[in-house]
């Protein structure tokens, strides 16, 4: 029997080892896509998708873009600003009015944590979480994944800590489910007043201490801090989070092998990653980009209902329409 | 006169320590007479008496509700004070006292008239007015007590909103003494609080929602306690959610300091689990705490820390609970559900008797409020509810009284139903009628 993903994509808490394994490695075959002199196939042509951000998003929107364009989807952006309470159409309005239009699905962005669950609950069509709040981001985890996959062959046993802003960030959710659900040994560190209270007992364990998450760690997935955190008091200063917290040539160094770097962006240089770290030796934060088109098409690709063990032959299908269009 | 025979029913009324098969005969607006033989003295008088056969039945006096919303004036596309008085009937309450945090504010004597104007026309549970603790419930100035106590208030108020300030705390126990009334104490500490959506924990952690710690309640509850033993003024500490305000009010009973306590039937009976996906029917504040804290409040209810059960009975209109879970407002309906939920997670699961309940949801709350009712003493008024323990019922929002459709309970099987409810010698509401 085919394993499904169900309608939605809405966190990797839901899902089983098996279903990110099934993300995984049906994200393989697509990437060789944008390796392509013309990178597009036919797989979704016809569908309709909407691209809905309530937030600002430079990489997530324009990562799910290119996903989407290059599966030959007819995609619409809608940047709504705000939160719907304040200004004009409530959510529940804007996922009735996708719906008249008859679309196939929806990217979803949204300051609301369940905002996504929400759209999901109310429409027929796929809805793919792009962040919610402070809940999850799915793709992000998974391309997360897929990037220490392709580094370390295997994710099972590895050790990944999570440096940074633990409290507010939905990146961190889907790192910590991804991560557990495959095996992965999951640590987070960061100044107490931005970890979750109970974050013990989401099977992760806590470091106060960067210099010890370093040398526990295979690979740190370092956070951005949003810089309105420090205005809001859960710390006094940047200067004094670099100090304390941020992650440094020189602290690396003092581990005698290698840990790889991971970063969802946008960075913050000189305040949680310093620049020669990011541009360091052992930094993938651009193949994490990379992947993330990969990722984001194998999700599109498996909630519009494509077989996985097909994902290779319907890439080769679109030999033809690419031949078809270099005749022309 | 009217005269109103309920017949056969078990009587179970804690304020004089009855529970046993009897009539109640209501002559008028008052009690006359309880006793297992009562309604053949009547003899050959009976024929212009009303009859209702309570067999199988319990009747209890008038559950009062000291804390609940009515959204009038200001919000009468929510609930209004005809429609709240009707559903607190159908929920066997004979009173409620109705939280001044209306549009505008029940600050000032005029608009405790208004209320009990609404009130007599509604012609079905009382309604008590409680006024603010400050003009506009701004946490500034002090409303004028003497004044709404004369027009009619029973207590005071700023519900919805903390007192953040102790000095003002500090005044209104002092001053609300001279008029012998409550001061019911909305405890939270707003910095601590400020944005949170539900119970701070586990669950917060994993839906990624602002949380609100239990100490946000505990800090204002003990502050509260120690001024009610500096000024000698009587504190009654609104929706307790946790464990911890449990032992804090503990420890002020056993030093014989003026607190008293309510809990809502939501608090003894779910946890913050059953904010699930985000369902705002579990939204509301103080939030859904833990199983702990379900339990310590279960037991609080039984020694008595607890003194009451009020339903903090909160309509919104169903489009501002449809939206994303941070944004939705707080408060779910409780008057049709209270007594079934009680009984529900109380008595059905052995907790407390029936007599204890029936205690806390009517003898307990004309006490510590100081109203009418609570007791089928003749003479007292005729205030009374008849249930059926045992029967089982399926909440559906869609046949409440109340405006209000916002409850957890939908779909679930509870039981304890509500048969009759009698307010002054008046049938209020019938099961089925």
């Amino acid at each position: 029997m085919t394993l499904s993903l169900g309608k939605d994509l809405l966190g990797l808490e839901s899902l089983s080892g098996d279903h990110i394994q099934l993300i995984l490695d049906t994200a393989e075959p697509f990437k060789e896509i944008s390796e392509r002199a013309i990178k597009k196939v036919p797989t979704l042509r016809g569908a309709t998708i909407v691209n809905l951000f309530f937030e600002a998003s430079t990489r997530t929107r324009i990562s799910f873009e290119f996903a989407e364009k290059r599966l030959s989807a007819d995609t619409v952006n809608v940047a709504a600003s705000g939160s719907s309470v304040s200004k004009g159409e409530t959510l529940v309005d804007t996922a009735r009015n996708l719906e008249a239009m008859r679309i196939d699905m929806v990217v979803i962005r949204h300051g609301a944590s369940g905002a996504a669950q929400f759209l999901a609950d109310r429409i027929e069509s796929n809805v793919i979480n792009a962040g919610d709040g402070m809940h999850e981001h799915p793709t992000q985890g998974l391309l997360d994944l897929l990037t220490l996959r392709d580094h370390f062959k295997k994710l099972e046993g590895l050790k990944v800590c999570i440096v940074g802003d633990v409290l507010h960030s939905r990146v961190a959710r889907s790192n910590i489910w991804g991560l557990k659900k495959m095996g992965v040994n999951v640590a987070v560190c960061g100044p107490r007043s931005l970890l979750p209270n109970a974050i013990n007992e989401l099977g992760v364990e806590v470091f106060d201490r960067v210099e010890e998450a370093i040398e526990w760690a295979d690979a740190l997935n370092i956070l951005r801090l949003q810089l309105e955190r420090m205005t809001a008091g859960y710390i006094p200063s940047l200067r004094e989070y670099n100090r304390v917290f941020g992650v440094s040539r020189e602290r690396l160094s003092r581990v005698q092998r290698d840990v790889l770097i991971l970063h969802p962006g946008p960075m913050n240089r000189g305040v949680e990653i310093d620049s020669d770290v990011a541009d360091g030796p052992f930094s993938v934060i651009l193949d994490q980009v990379t992947n993330g088109v990969a990722v984001r098409m194998a999700v599109l690709y498996l909630l519009s209902g494509g077989k996985p063990e097909l994902a290779e032959a319907a890439k080769g299908r679109d030999e033809g329409s690419v031949k078809r269009k270099h005749n022309e | 006169m009217s005269k109103l025979l309920l017949s056969g029913g078990r009587v179970v009324d804690p304020s004089q320590s009855i529970d046993e098969t009897a009539d109640v005969l209501i002559i008028g607006e008052r009690i006359e007479a309880v006793g297992p033989r009562v309604r053949g003295q009547l003899g050959g008088k009976n024929a212009d008496t009303e009859v209702v056969d309570c067999t199988g039945l319990v009747v209890s006096p008038g559950f009062i509700d000291v804390h609940c919303h009515l959204r009038e004036p200001g919000r009468e596309e929510v609930e209004t004070i005809t429609t709240g008085a009707r559903a607190a009937a159908a929920g066997g309450f004979t009173a409620v006292c109705a939280m001044p945090n209306t549009d505008p504010v029940t600050d000032n004597q005029a608009a405790v008239g208004f209320i009990l104007a609404q009130s007599a026309r509604a012609r079905s549970a009382r309604v008590y007015p409680i006024g603010a603790i400050s003009v506009g419930q701004r946490g500034e100035a002090l409303a004028e007590f003497g004044e709404l106590v004369a027009a009619g208030a029973v207590a005071v108020s700023d519900d919805g909103k903390p007192v953040a300030s102790a000095h003002l705390m500090r005044t209104a126990l002092e001053y609300a003494r001279r008029f012998d009334i409550p001061v019911a104490d909305h405890c939270e500490e707003p910095t601590l609080a400020s944005g949170g959506a539900m119970n701070e924990g586990v669950v917060s952690a994993r839906l990624g929602l602002k949380g609100i710690p239990a100490e946000a309640e505990e800090i204002m509850a003990i502050r509260d306690i120690l001024l009610a033993r500096r000024t000698g003024g009587h504190v009654h500490l609104c929706h307790m959610s946790t464990r911890g305000s449990v032992e804090l009010i503990r420890w002020g009973k056993e030093r014989g300091i003026r607190v008293t306590a309510e809990v809502c039937p939501h608090h003894i009976s779910l946890t913050e689990d059953r904010v699930g996906n985000y369902d705002t029917n579990a939204k509301m504040n103080p939030p859904l705490r833990t199983a702990d804290d379900v339990a310590a409040l279960q037991e609080a209810v039984k020694d008595g820390t607890i003194d009451l059960i009020a339903t903090d009975h909160a309509p919104h209109h169903y489009d501002e609970k449809e939206r994303e879970f941070a944004d939705a407002p707080n408060g779910i309906i409780g008057l049709e559900t209270a007594l079934a939920v009680n009984i529900t997670w109380l008595v059905a699961p052995g907790i407390i008797g029936l007599p204890l309940l029936i205690e806390r949801m009517s003898c307990a709350p004309a006490r510590v409020f100081k109203l009418p009712g609570g007791t089928l003493r003749p003479g007292s008024p005729a205030d009374v509810t008849v249930l059926d323990p045992a029967a089982e019922w399926v909440v559906d929002p869609k046949r409440f009284r109340s405006k209000g459709r916002n409850t957890p309970y939908a779909g679930e099987t509870l039981r304890g139903r509500v048969r009759c409810t009698v307010v002054g010698g008046v049938i209020a509401y019938r099961d089925g009628a």
